[in-house]
């Protein structure tokens, strides 16, 4: 059964040992999993309507685009800034394009991507589905014989799993001019120069690998926003507090899995 | 009326932490008849009217809908019951994204049950039998308090279910929008011949609308009958809930 008293672990006898941290902590990660799967199995037999997907796909990406662009091109030029008037103590100013290209596009690109969405979206979503439980919308849909997974988490989580990649390539591509900009202006480049001295080291497979952990990023905000909103309890509070979670726990996740992805696709590549 | 059972709830028990709510509650509720479940405020009225549609689990106890064991079905399974056993929420719980109008298509869009020009007429057809005829496209915020409920009703009723689970279906509402949404209940059990189990603390509706009234204290059922059984009963608790009112 789905529904926010199905994702919630009942109490049992013998838990008592647990810290209540540790046990709210594995609760929370069994409820994503389980509406994670749910969301899967949905999404293949019976996927929402069209109409569903692609207000959250607008919602998601074309709402998201000036933060993400705001992000990305003040990043590449604070990066080619600061690497630039180092470099040039030791004559290699050159290389700024490499370093901020490759930097950005293999790690400051996806994450801070990442963060921007979990923040944005991540609280959107969590807020939206908060108010819809508490108010009894969702059990409202159950009670009309539809699914709450079909009809709110499989639009949102297919809506960030799309966007999140598209969102990070134009990130990279805007942190890039943001680089060019400055080495430019400031460090006196060419931009032919700044760009095919990026062009001669950024690999195909530089690339793969920011967009590779953009998707599992969009995962777990997804499901993290997804969990939190359907669970939520004690009214308008429980909503703030719900969203606070989400963006917390997003960070986070974004952040540490990062060092662990980046390991992976290492070894994978 | 028949005496055949549409709901049978048995032995239910429902706790949410360590707190129990139901603590064994058996009850069944006759087909075509009004059942009224009065109690106090966290009494458990309206956790036992969520284990009628599965919304809530229990913790112990079966529930019975028209000869299906709730607990054995899976989600799909439930979703068809639950099409023929509509649900008006204490909060009306219209979807705050969509008209009126677009509110009482979602189960036909949904359940894909009629072409656009047929659903238009059944989403009109059920918003003129709560008297809501013009307000398709307005807002549910654009409602009052009365009117969101009597929509959420059309919503409710636009799948034409043969049971209604009302959850305080006149809380919060003034005596004259309270009185229409009595006799809506009222009307859609004679006209329709709905089953009906109202939950509520209003005595004056619970007496206008029910067929028999159950009471539940402190988790349990204390009293089951007619109203005027109700009115001559024994039990303390009973007579206290009654009388102070």
């Amino acid at each position: 059964m789905i529904g926010s008293e199905a994702l919630r672990t009942p109490t049992r006898g013998g838990r008592a040992a647990l810290p209540a941290g540790l046990v709210a902590f594995f609760d929370a990660v069994g409820g994503m999993a389980f509406l994670s799967g749910n969301a899967l199995r949905t999404a293949i037999r019976r996927p929402p309507e069209w109409r569903l997907i692609s207000e959250q796909l607008e919602q998601v990406g074309w709402r998201s685009l000036s933060i993400v662009n705001l992000t990305a091109v003040f990043t590449g030029m604070v990066l080619s800034l600061q690497l630039g008037s180092y470099l040039a103590r030791f004559g290699a100013k050159m290389f700024v394009s490499r370093i901020v290209g490759v930097s950005l596009v293999r790690e400051m690109g996806p994450v801070l991507t990442a963060l921007m969405i979990g923040g944005r979206v991540g609280a959107g979503i969590t807020a939206e589905l908060g108010s819809m439980t508490v108010t009894d919308q969702v059990d409202a849909i159950r009670a009309l014989g539809a699914s709450p997974v079909r009809n709110l988490v499989v639009p949102r989580l297919l809506a960030v799993l799309l966007m999140l990649p598209v969102l990070t390539i134009i990130g990279d591509l805007v942190g890039v001019l943001g680089g060019l900009l400055i080495g430019v202006t400031e460090l006196n480049l060419s931009a032919a120069f700044y760009v095919n001295s990026l062009l001669q080291v950024l690999l195909l497979e530089d690339v793969f690998s920011g967009l590779g952990k953009s998707v599992f990023f969009a995962y777990f905000i997804g499901a993290i926003a997804c969990y939190e909103g359907l669970t939520v309890t004690g009214g308008a509070d429980g909503v703030g507090r719900a969203t606070t979670r989400t963006v917390v726990a997003a960070s986070i996740t974004v952040l540490v899995s990062d060092f662990f992805l980046t390991k992976l696709f290492m070894i994978a590549t | 009326m028949t005496t055949e059972i549409h709901i049978r709830c048995r032995d239910l028990e429902k706790g949410f932490r360590d707190k129990a709510v139901l603590r064994g509650v058996t009850l069944d509720v006759r087909t075509g008849e009004t059942l009224v479940v009065l109690g106090g405020s966290g009494s458990g009225k309206s956790v036992l009217l969520k284990h009628m549609n599965a919304l809530l689990t229990p913790d112990a106890g079966t529930v019975e809908v028209e000869g299906t064991m709730l607990g054995a079905c899976s989600e799909e399974q439930l979703a068809r019951v639950r099409r023929n056993i509509a649900m008006l929420f204490q909060q009306a719980a219209l979807f705050d994204s969509l008209t009126v109008g677009e509110n009482v298509a979602y189960p036909l869009r949904e359940h894909r049950l009629c072409a656009e020009p047929e659903l238009r007429e059944r989403v009109r057809a059920a918003l003129d039998m709560v008297g809501l005829g013009s307000t398709e496209s307005l807002m549910p915020a654009e409602l009052s308090g009365g009117m969101r409920k009597r929509a959420a009703l059309a919503r409710a009723l636009v799948l034409e279910p043969r049971a209604v689970l009302y959850d305080e279906p006149t809380t919060g509402l003034d005596p004259v929008v309270a009185a229409k949404v009595n006799h809506l209940i009222r009307d859609l059990q004679r006209r329709l011949g709905l089953t009906g189990v109202v939950v509520t603390h209003d005595l004056g509706s619970a007496f206008f609308v029910a067929d028999r009234i159950a009471f539940l204290h402190e988790g349990r059922i204390r009293f089951v009958g007619p109203p005027a059984e109700a009115r001559a009963s024994a039990d303390p608790y009973l007579h206290e809930f009654l009388t102070a009112a």
